[in-house]
Order: C-alpha cells, then sequence, then structure tokens
C-alpha cells in the first residue's frame, strides 16, 4: 500500500464522513417537510427558498443554547452518553460498499473503506454498542424519566437484535459469505437463472423481519418507546440541552441512513441496477450510475422510515416486547429452516 | 332494555382475526392514507403575504365613527364598558365647550376612550349596546406588538380618520 493509495482512503473517509453528516443534516429538514405534506401543510418555508437553510438555522440555534449538566448528574458519564451515541452512528459506514472500483489515472479505486471479511458482523458491534449511548446518557442523568427510557431503549434493542440476527442467518446461509462487498457483488445485475438476483425477492421474509427490526433499533416510529414524548418528557434525552441534545438527535438520522444503505446493500443489491452493463457505457460511468442508484435506494428508505413515523401510532411496551420475542423470533428461526431446506433440497 | 334515544349500538369486541393480529394490512392501509395525503394541496395560508378572506359579518379591530359632518358620534354614556364582558373598554367623560361643535356631535364626548386588545373577546357586544352607532367591529385583526402597553388602543387609534374636505 504505497502512499498515495493512503491519501486516497484518507480523502474517501472523508467524503463518506461528510456525506453522512449532510445527509443526516438534510434529513431533519425532509422529516419537517414530509411530515408537513403528510398533515396536508408546507412545512418549513421561511429560511432561504423553501426553506432549505432551516437545518443551519437549526444547528446554529443548538450551538448557541445554554449548556446545561444537572448538579446531581454524573459529569463524565453525562458527556460521554451522547459522544458514544454520534461516535458509534458514524463509524458503521466503514463497511458499506458505495460503488465498485473506480479507475482514475492509474489508480484503481475501491469505493469502500475497508473491506473486512466479517462487514455483517461489524454492523453488529456497532449497532449494539450503540445502545450503550443511550443507556450511559439516561443513567448519567440522574432523572427517573431518562432512566425509564434508557431501560426502555436497552431491552428493546438486545430483543431486537436478536431477530435482526436471526433473519440475517438466513441471508448468510444463501450468500455464503460475511463480507458486504462479496454480499453486493453476488446481486449483480437485476436478473439470471430465470429469477431476481436481489436478495429481497430470494428472502423476503427476512428482509421483512429485518426491516421491523431496523425500526427498532433506529428508535424510529412505531418503536419510538425510549424517547416517547407524551409519557417520559424526552426519554433518555430529557435533561439533555444544547449540542448534547443535538448530538442524540443527529445520531438517530445518521443510523438511520446507516440502516438504509445497509439494507440496501443485504437486500436491494446495494449499487447494482438493472441492465447495468447492457447500456454500453464505461466502467466507470456504471460506477458512478451504481453509486447513484444505491443512494437512490438508501434515500428511498430513508423516506420510508419517515412515511411510517407519520401513519403508524406507536406501539405499547408490551405489545414491542410479545412482537420482538413471540412473533419475530419464532418466524425468523421457521425462515432459517425453511431456508436450508430449500438450500439442502433444491440445491439453489 | 328500550334505550331513551334509539341510538344505542352494540359494540362488538371479538377477538382480532390472523389478518389483524399480524397488523401488516392495516399497516399498508395507512400507508396508502397518508401517500394520499401527501400529494393532496395543503391547506396552509401563508399569512404574511397570503391573507384568508373574511366573512362579511367578520368581527376585526373597533373603529369610533363619525357623523356625515365629520363630528365623533360618541357621547360617552359608558353603555359598552358595560356591557363588555371582558371589562375590556374604559372612557372620561368631557363636556363640549363653546366653539367644538363640529369636532363632537353631542353635549357630551369622550376625553380619553381605551381598549385592551389583549382583554378584548370580540364578541360584539359594544356595537349592539351603543345609542348612538358609535362603534363597530369593522376592522382588520389586531396586529402583534412586543409590549402589553402597546395593546391599549386609545382614540388616535380607533377613532374614524377625519371627512376630507
Amino acid at each position: 500500500m504505497g502512499l498515495a493509495d493512503i491519501g486516497i482512503k484518507f480523502v474517501l473517509i472523508v467524503i463518506i464522513f461528510a456525506i453522512s453528516l449532510v445527509v443526516a443534516m438534510y434529513s431533519t429538514y425532509a422529516e419537517r417537510k414530509i411530515a408537513a405534506f403528510f398533515q396536508d401543510r408546507i412545512g418549513p418555508n421561511r429560511a432561504g427558498p423553501f426553506g432549505i437553510l432551516q437545518p443551519l438555522a437549526d444547528g446554529a440555534k443548538m450551538f448557541l443554547k445554554e449548556e446545561i449538566i444537572p448538579t446531581n448528574a454524573s459529569g463524565f458519564l453525562f458527556i460521554a452518553g451522547p459522544s458514544i451515541a454520534i461516535l458509534t452512528a458514524c463509524i458503521g459506514s466503514a463497511v458499506i460498499p458505495w460503488g465498485q472500483k473506480l479507475t482514475i489515472g492509474t489508480h484503481v479505486v475501491d469505493l469502500q473503506v475497508t473491506d473486512i471479511n466479517v462487514g455483517i458482523l461489524y454492523i453488529f458491534g456497532v449497532v449494539s454498542l450503540g445502545v450503550y449511548g443511550v443507556m450511559i446518557g439516561g443513567w448519567a442523568s440522574n432523572n427517573k424519566y431518562s432512566l425509564l427510557g434508557a431501560i426502555r431503549a436497552a431491552s428493546q434493542n438486545i430483543s431486537y437484535e436478536i431477530s435482526m440476527g436471526l433473519s440475517i442467518i438466513a441471508l448468510l446461509m444463501m450468500t455464503g459469505t460475511l463480507s458486504l462487498r462479496e454480499i453486493a457483488e453476488q446481486q449483480h445485475g437485476f436478473w439470471s437463472h430465470g429469477w431476481f438476483t436481489w436478495n429481497v425477492f430470494k428472502q423476503p421474509l427476512g428482509f421483512l423481519i429485518f426491516i421491523v427490526c431496523a425500526f427498532a433499533e433506529t428508535n424510529r416510529t412505531p418503536f419510538d418507546l425510549p424517547e416517547c414524548e407524551t409519557e417520559l418528557v424526552g426519554g433518555y434525552h430529557t435533561e439533555y440541552s444544547s449540542m448534547k441534545l443535538g448530538f442524540y438527535l443527529f445520531a438517530e438520522y445518521i443510523n438511520m441512513f446507516v440502516s438504509g444503505a445497509v439494507m440496501a446493500t443485504l437486500y436491494f443489491g446495494g449499487y447494482n441496477f438493472p441492465f447495468m452493463h447492457h447500456l454500453g457505457l464505461s466502467e466507470n460511468w456504471v460506477t458512478i450510475l451504481g453509486m447513484l442508484a444505491l443512494f437512490a435506494k438508501i434515500f428511498f428508505f430513508i423516506f420510508f422510515f419517515m412515511w411510517v413515523r407519520w401513519t403508524v401510532p406507536r406501539f405499547r411496551y408490551d405489545q414491542l416486547m410479545d412482537l420482538g420475542w413471540k412473533t419475530l423470533i419464532p418466524l425468523a428461526i421457521a425462515n432459517i429452516i425453511i431456508t436450508g431446506l430449500v438450500i439442502t433440497f433444491l440445491n439453489r | 332494555m328500550e334505550s331513551l334515544s334509539n341510538k344505542r349500538k352494540e359494540v362488538e369486541s371479538k377477538p382480532l382475526n390472523f389478518w389483524e393480529r399480524i397488523y401488516l394490512p392495516s399497516i399498508f392501509q395507512g400507508l396508502g392514507i397518508t401517500m394520499k395525503h401527501f400529494f393532496r394541496k395543503p391547506v396552509t395560508v401563508s399569512f404574511p403575504e397570503e391573507r384568508r378572506e373574511f366573512s362579511e359579518n367578520f368581527r376585526g379591530m373597533h373603529s369610533l365613527k363619525r357623523d356625515e359632518d365629520g363630528r365623533e358620534r360618541c357621547t360617552a354614556c359608558g353603555l359598552c364598558a358595560l356591557s363588555c364582558p371582558a371589562e375590556a373598554i374604559t372612557m372620561i367623560a368631557a363636556e363640549r365647550q363653546k366653539g367644538e361643535e363640529n369636532l363632537y356631535r353631542e353635549e357630551k364626548y369622550a376625553a380619553v376612550y381605551e381598549i385592551n386588545m389583549l382583554r378584548c373577546i370580540f364578541c360584539g357586544l359594544c356595537e349592539e349596546a351603543c345609542p348612538k352607532e358609535a362603534i363597530y367591529l369593522d376592522g382588520d385583526y389586531v396586529p402583534s406588538e412586543f409590549l402589553r402597553k402597546d395593546f391599549i388602543y386609545g382614540k388616535d387609534k380607533l377613532v374614524e380618520a377625519p371627512l376630507n374636505q
């Protein structure tokens, strides 16, 4: 690995970091706009044309607000909470393959920060670390509502991680690899051997379980019980103000972006799009179009997250646990068995 | 037992069937409904740029009227203040001096006439109580201010502009 390669990697990391932050920033704007459209309103439209400067105004407001650390809060952990939350949100994107290889002059640029062969395990590790940010923050606030929110977040994330993992196992049995790059490569094109190549058409039930769990893992409605304004004031971030609160809210949107990317990569073909090699374009153009296709898929998922948020009411806590333990886990296990039988007997 | 209104309806509480228990059909139905609203025209009126049309009998800001010779009609009888359920109106009466006949129609007039727009509920009872047809709620809505004291409108804001000579 020469110096030039290291330089290219560094630039790539900075670009991906910047993109996830910008996408998260404009997700807040999109959320408000989309919520408005769903409710026959027009949403923020004062800051700049169509209100596109609204996220900047919100950010400036967050920075200028008074920084409050409650007297009885545990000082170090109180600051560590949001830091962990945003850190774990940001590092998840490291193993996502954003596109095929790009050739610039003599250099071949791999559009992925690192292709570790246990990519999915890495994602799962990061996701389960994410709950520590919420837990530590809720615990350190020394507030009963924060603590209740943190307890809910912890038990919800742990319960749904199980069925998420089980739904992935069925997928891994088919792909035979944990590397996200290879999984994306296997879904090349759109149609081959008389069936769709994208995993969602081979694992529809697995995808359904995965997306439900993704909603729970990112604490989005209908599983937003950790925040739950109507019951817990603000949930785990009740005591937070200023940019520390901003970090928590921001982490949620980055998580949405990353989980959209993971879902697109695992189930919707990643950077592959139909007819990608029948258009007569050069490799670089196919790569760039593929990247755009991936982002289109991610944006669709983000839109879907918001669409569901403004449609479905929040689950009750016992319903949430019932759904996780009594419905999704048995379903995921059944999915594994069916997948196993199909692989063994039909050899596909 | 026969119900009094005949509107009684037996409420069913059957256990949910399979499709209702897996939530998904109703969730997709809900997604369809919200998507219909997504493409509907917003009902928002962007206030300072656009204005909602007032109905003909809209009750807005008060105005104290003048008669056909441009004289103030109010005679400071106090019936409006008495009728006001929010106690928003106060006034101080004064006697018309010689030479002021072109200013005030009656022999007594309101030297000070104040309405607290924060108290006013725009019910229109002052308008109904007035025997001299001197007060009408025919104005615009009350604009916003930064200080409470600016909401106490005196005669400078309430009395109609003088007739053009």
